[in-house]
């Protein structure tokens, strides 16, 4: 048990990172990592969503009709999501202003609809809630490395703090305008799932067709 | 199972039901949508007063910020404290005579009202909002009996979104003592530049009337040549930012000019012996 539960955490990370290697929840990835600080609540906030709405979700999963399980899970995510959205608007409202809609389209992240449908639905909640936990760290954690590429090489800072110093204020270093871009964000999350898969060979698909073997198949 | 047996009510029955059974489904089904609405619902009305009270510092925040108060000098109210705040009819550019309480008017609101606001035509609406408020708040801030400045607040389209700002003039109405966006939604790094001290900060001491006293004041493509006659009148473009830059030249020129605080600005340019 001791051993799953650290699995369920542990793998997400890099092994079965839900952006990396499942490439879902591309969409938040490119809009929210321009700068850390945004990345940072970003991750907060979805972090919690997913690991509460595993948790939920597994413990009313034997009385979820499978008829209408997508909307009931849609149901308990989507409060999720208001709820923090709201306290973020409370508690941290400088950060909600950047976030601005980025937090409510959380309902429509596929790794949380992705992690209810595939393991809170079979699993009981303790273990639900931790791989909840996981899938948002291992978000988390691919969403603070491309917020940290994009904000150093197209503002010259982190987390706010000037590290390179700016061509325009009189430093040496002309900030690339293209990394605050979306499209960089593309590129990033390219360059780091090349380099994990050369990494970890085990982590590149097999190739669904190969013209060879249907050529092959007369003389078989 | 051998619980049927047991009396349990029309709940504990209807709840062993197979999970497919329509009824059990319905009872899922609005159970789960009560519970919801109970949370969220409790999470909206028990955080409202904070979120409202952040709303209003913010804006407070941004008043002072665009007026170059020190906002060591004491805590927030009491600095805000010192503005007088009075609504104005844009089309008359007298004060309003209305019971409104002009702290509590809420412009974006009355903006998208038919009843209190007007439709810009295609041509008057330069800066892109599409119906424009009768009344809007200023902000004035005094230095004994003579005013110091005064607080606009101006809003309109740039590349994405709608900018949301305050722009200051100083007492002779018509230098610019600072500009400051509170809310938009532009490219951060590209746009987003307009947030930035530095290109804010060129907007200080820009003249927006010329000799004839035409409305003349705006962002360029590039920079301002320092030697220009011009140059009083104009302000660095920002790069990468074009539309943006244009955006923001388009509201300041819009806010204004006649069909925004140009005539209340040409009342107190009257009253001060300006012109």
């Amino acid at each position: 048990m001791a051993s799953e539960a650290r699995a369920n955490v542990v793998n997400p990370l890099i092994n079965n990172n839900p952006i990396m290697l499942q490439v879902l929840g591309i969409c938040s990835a490119l809009a929210v990592t321009t700068n850390m600080m945004a990345a940072l609540m970003m991750s907060i906030a979805l972090t919690a969503v997913i690991t509460f709405s595993s948790l939920f979700i597994s413990m009313i999963r034997h009385h979820i009709p499978t008829n209408i399980r997508i909307i009931v899970q849609m149901t308990i995510i989507a409060s999720l999501v208001i709820i923090v959205d709201q306290l973020l608007k409370a508690f941290a409202y400088d950060a909600s202003k950047q976030l601005s809609v980025f937090v409510g389209l959380i309902i429509t992240n596929c790794i949380v609809l992705g992690r209810a449908e595939a393991y809170a639905m079979k699993n009981p909640p303790m273990m639900s809630m931790l791989d909840g936990l996981g899938n948002g760290l291992g978000y988390s954690l691919l969403l603070m490395a491309v917020a940290f590429f994009r904000e150093l090489l197209g503002s010259g800072s982190v987390f706010g703090y000037q590290v390179l110093a700016v061509a325009n204020e009189g430093g040496w270093y002309v900030p690339n305008g293209m990394m605050l871009l979306p499209p960089s964000a593309f590129f990033v999350i390219g360059l780091m799932i090349w380099a994990v898969r050369s990494w970890k060979p085990e982590q590149v698909e097999k190739p669904e067709y190969q013209i060879h073997q249907v050529h092959r198949t007369e003389t078989l | 199972m051998s619980e049927n047996n047991v009396k349990k009510g029309w709940f504990g029955s209807t709840m062993s039901l197979p999970n497919d059974d329509p009824r059990k489904t319905l009872l899922i089904a609005i159970l789960l949508c009560l519970a919801c609405s109970i949370l969220v619902s409790t999470a909206a009305v028990a955080l409202k007063p904070l979120q409202q009270a952040n709303k209003e510092n913010d804006i407070k925040r941004n008043i002072l910020a665009v007026t170059g108060v020190n906002q060591e000098a004491g805590t927030l109210d009491e600095l805000f404290a010192r503005f007088e705040v009075q609504l104005v009819d844009l089309a008359t550019g007298e004060y309003a005579d209305t019971d409104i309480e002009p702290t509590s008017f809420d412009q974006r609101r009355a903006a998208s009202d038919p009843s209190t606001s007007t439709r810009l035509s295609s041509a008057q609406d330069i800066a892109g909002i599409g119906s424009r408020s009768d009344l809007a708040p200023v902000y004035i801030l005094r230095d004994g009996d003579e005013i110091d400045q005064v607080v606009l607040p101006v809003h309109g389209y740039g590349l994405w979104s709608t900018m949301y700002g305050f722009l200051s003039l100083e007492g002779d109405f018509e230098t610019i003592r600072g500009l400051q966006f509170y809310e938009h939604g532009e490219t951060p790094g590209l746009g987003g530049e307009i947030d930035n001290p530095r290109w804010r900060s060129q907007w200080q001491g820009k003249k927006i009337y010329d000799d004839n006293d035409q409305l003349n004041i705006r962002v360029l493509r590039g920079y301002v040549d320092a030697d220009s006659p011009q140059a009083k009148h104009q302000v660095d473009g920002l790069s990468g930012a074009t539309l943006t830059a244009q955006g923001v030249s388009n509201l300041v020129n819009f806010w204004l000019g006649e069909h925004g605080f140009g005539p209340y600005l040409q009342r107190m340019r009257n009253e001060a012996g300006v012109i």
